[in-house]
């Protein structure tokens, strides 16, 4: 089981990430922006949390336009696993993997505490080691988790069950309360909260392991 | 040659920010301002043979982000 950490300028989670990959079982390798491919055989990209280049222009914008994420488009679109943590998110929403945009928190202030979320479906392979309405508690940390997307979009994302994560009391403004989304074929999940904050005894909670585990056993069994 | 690019939020698109500048100048006096919208302006140096097409193009694929924001044009 091979997972991949992409490193850019300014992630700040992705060694915490290669950790909660780690101890899942996964072997990872960390991946430099500016790489143009995938290390060969990997089952996972993590896109990690952070503020890379700076969130200049707009959050994940000039990430979304490197040369890594060109070949972590191409492993989603082939059907590979992926999952956006935070700025990963951000990214994966900014190359047009995952739909909507994260604006502004509405509050306007930077949040940075541990948050109830709601499970909203356990059919993927990252939720699947919880069950539906099962509550964790899971710390997010961002400026810029407001999720938005237009109506037909959200219809969309209700519809086809692809909200993965909702927030218990919305902290910042998201539609519907949104945390965390599935693409279509439910192979990438992109989320404000960080699970990988929640993967330790040290961490002071192990809510977001079960997103690591679930996934590993997935992997290991393909 | 030059281009400058105006990216606005969409409308029906929250801007807390400009929000948050409404409620500024209310607190100030200002209180004939029924609503602030932020946006950006970009400049752009542009070498001779460019033309909007080409910054239609950087707007579409990096300068604004058409789910939720829209942008003009102006060229000089």
């Amino acid at each position: 089981m091979k997972a991949a950490v992409v490193v850019f300028p300014g992630s700040n989670c992705d060694r915490d990430l290669a950790v909660a990959f780690e101890q899942a079982g996964f072997d990872v390798s960390m991946v430099w922006h500016k790489d143009s491919v995938l290390p060969e055989g990997v089952d996972i990209v993590g896109v990690p949390g952070g503020f890379s280049y700076g969130d200049y222009l707009r959050c994940g914008a000039i990430a979304a336009q490197s040369p890594i994420c060109q070949a972590v488009v191409e492993h989603a679109n082939r059907g590979g696993y992926a999952m956006g943590v935070c700025n990963g998110f951000q990214i994966l929403t900014e190359t047009g993997v995952l739909p909507g945009a994260l604006l502004r928190n509405a509050g306007l202030k930077y949040i940075c505490r541990t948050v109830d979320l709601q499970v909203a479906t356990e059919d993927s392979v990252f939720t699947n080691g919880y069950a539906k309405g099962d509550v964790i508690g899971i710390p997010i940390a961002h400026h810029d988790g407001n999720y938005f997307a237009d109506a037909d979009t959200i219809a969309a994302l209700k519809d086809q069950d692809r909200i993965a994560f909702t927030y218990a009391d919305n902290p910042n403004g998201s539609v519907d309360d949104i945390a965390g989304i599935l693409s279509e074929n439910r192979r990438v999940l992109g989320m404000m909260p960080h699970p990988e904050r929640a993967a330790d005894e040290g961490h002071g909670g192990t809510d977001g392991t079960a997103v690591f585990r679930a996934l590993a056993g997935i992997v290991a069994a393909a | 040659m030059k281009a400058r690019v105006h990216v606005m939020l969409k409308n029906g698109v929250l801007d807390p920010q400009g929000e948050a500048v409404r409620h500024a100048l209310g607190a100030l006096g200002f209180d004939k301002v029924e609503g602030v919208r932020q946006g950006k302006v970009i400049d752009l140096e542009l070498a001779s043979g460019a033309t909007e097409a080409d910054v239609t193009e950087m707007c579409e694929k990096l300068l604004a982000n058409t789910v939720i924001e829209s942008y003009s044009i102006e060229m000089k």
